[in-house]
């Protein structure tokens, strides 16, 4: 047995595979410097002018929650706003997300889609959020809109992958049956990305609350709108303490979410 | 071969032959099975069993310009073209595979209940909706196969020799009047495969299904199929009574000694996927 082990010899790694290694590292540290030089990344700065930050930052020490109720009010309608926006782009998402998936549809079909998905996910929600302030004036119903176009390119991306990844003979036993393809999909393929498509949901939503309150800042409703009138006037006691009742709702729905995912999945 | 008798052949393939590349998955194979039948597919892995099946069942077309599969009467693929009217005729044809291929997430009687999708219209398929009567002929299928009390539970929780059985019950659900197995009984311990294979044999014996199930172990095909067809190199290289399977004519076949085929043996011996080292054999 030991004689056996001293004769065996250890895979080596082929010198191409070495090169090649140095290589790809070699990429990888002239993207950073270029990125580097591109975004002028100067963190020393942030010692040099510590006093300006801070004296910033004190100006929120001291939140002013005398108009608390509006605040909570207009927290509520992003809340409003995310959920139709993500309810929405789920809808969207599910038949998109399964023409984009290159184990259900032929390349002439998932190539197309993809690349409108890719146009609704790269296009911002502030964007879409202005676009359609023009056509439906300003208020929540637009940030809705926007909210469900980048959405449904975002969650059509993360379903189709999780279709991509499912195990493909089940799927072949439901068609052993004499199934048609809508019941292969239904019976085969539903069932194994439901856990994913519901986690992937519920983290979508927790962003599209966050969102909500940036597309506000353009007209599109909700805590945004109130939030950009208060850092426009300085108004930091203001600012603080929206801010602080938005990290407490978010951090709330991240819990619940976190409940329903375990419940589920 | 047999000349064409009165009532169509159960399974009928003609010279179907399929290349992948340069090599010849299957070769010029033409099988007959009547009405009734429980024959064994036998023969070393690679030898192109699964692949058989799987043109029987229209999951893969063979080669263009020759060959022809009917079941019934009914055509599956003829010329390296599936039939366009593949999936009815799939409707009456059960498929059980080595790994089940159960849906793991979904109960066992929905699993089940899925036989009956090609019967159902889609949208009422797409809604889930089963009436009382379908449900409970899907039960009665589980509690052949001894399954009854599991219905509710999520096929993944199952064991390998319980999910088999419920692909069987999937089977009963289609009303299929054939079976195909690929290996059934490949993954599942001795105990698990007896099962199965009585579970077949009853199907074979009690409702007539006729069953055509390709085996790597020598032994359950002499003790449960009367007719085996042997597979090698993607060609028919024996098809009769399986009890005329002598010692010599399986070394042909598996190309091993015949000390190694212990044939009346109680231990299942995996031929042709495991051969041991001869250190470890002598036990140095």
């Amino acid at each position: 047995m030991t004689a056996a082990s001293q004769s065996l010899a250890l895979p080596e790694t082929p010198l191409k595979t070495k090169l090649l290694r140095l290589l790809a590292g070699m990429v990888l540290a002239v993207v950073l410097m270029w990125a580097w030089q591109g975004s002028e990344m100067r963190p020393w700065d942030l010692i040099t002018y510590r006093g300006n930050m801070a004296a910033y930052l004190s100006g929120f020490l001291t939140p002013d929650f005398s108009d608390w109720r509006e605040y909570l009010h207009q927290t509520l309608i992003t809340i409003q706003i995310a959920v139709w926006g993500t309810l929405l782009a789920i809808l969207g998402a599910v038949p998109c997300g399964l023409l984009s998936s290159a184990n259900l549809t032929p390349a002439w079909v998932h190539q197309p889609v993809r690349r409108i998905m890719d146009a609704c996910r790269s296009i911002n929600e502030m964007i879409f959020a202005m676009l359609f302030i023009s056509a439906v004036g300003l208020g929540p119903f637009a940030g809705v809109l926007a909210l469900f176009m980048h959405t449904t390119g975002t969650l059509a991306k993360l379903f189709s992958e999780a279709v991509e990844a499912i195990d493909p003979q089940p799927v072949e036993g439901i068609r052993a049956t004499g199934a048609n393809k809508v019941q292969e999909i239904a019976y085969g393929i539903i069932p194994q990305v439901v856990p994913l498509w519901i986690s992937y949901s519920l983290y979508r939503f927790e962003s599209n609350v966050r969102s909500a309150s940036v597309v506000g800042m353009v007209g599109a409703g909700g805590i945004g709108m109130l939030l950009w009138d208060a850092i426009r006037s300085f108004n930091y006691g203001a600012t603080a303490a929206m801010l602080i009742i938005l990290v407490v709702v978010v951090s709330l729905l991240d819990l619940v979410s976190a409940g329903i995912r375990k419940r589920y999945i | 071969m047999q000349k064409p008798t009165h009532p169509p052949a159960a399974i009928e393939i003609e010279t179907v032959t399929k290349t992948y590349g340069k090599r010849r998955a299957l070769n010029r194979v033409s099988i007959r099975v009547a009405p009734g039948e429980m024959v064994a597919l036998i023969g070393p892995s690679g030898s192109g069993k699964s692949t058989l099946l799987r043109h029987v069942s229209g999951l893969l077309a063979g080669d263009r310009g020759a060959g022809s599969i009917r079941i019934f009467g009914r055509e599956v693929q003829k010329n390296g073209h599936v039939s366009p009217d593949i999936r009815s005729v799939r409707s009456g044809v059960g498929f059980i595979f080595q790994q089940f291929n159960l849906v793991g997430r979904l109960p066992l009687l929905t699993n089940v209940l899925a036989g009956m999708l090609a019967r159902v219209g889609t949208w009422r398929s797409l809604l889930g909706w089963f009436s009382r009567e379908e449900q409970r002929r899907a039960l009665n299928a589980l509690a052949r196969v001894g399954l009854a009390e599991y219905a509710a539970q999520r096929a993944s929780t199952l064991s390998g020799g319980q999910q088999q059985r419920a692909a069987i019950a999937r089977a009963m659900e289609q009303r299929a009047r054939i079976i195909l197995a690929d290996e059934p009984i490949a993954s599942l311990d001795p105990e698990s495969a007896r099962c199965v294979m009585e579970c077949l044999t009853a199907l074979n014996q009690q409702d007539g299904v006729t069953v055509l199930v390709s085996l790597h172990q020598v032994q359950f095909a002499l003790q449960y199929c009367p007719r085996s067809i042997a597979m090698k190199e993607g060609r028919v290289v024996y098809d009769g009574p399986s009890a005329d399977l002598s010692s010599t004519a399986l070394r042909n076949i598996y190309g091993i000694s015949s000390a190694e085929i212990d044939l009346d043996g109680t231990t299942p011996l995996d031929l042709g996927v495991c051969r041991q080292p001869a250190a470890i054999a002598a036990g140095a």
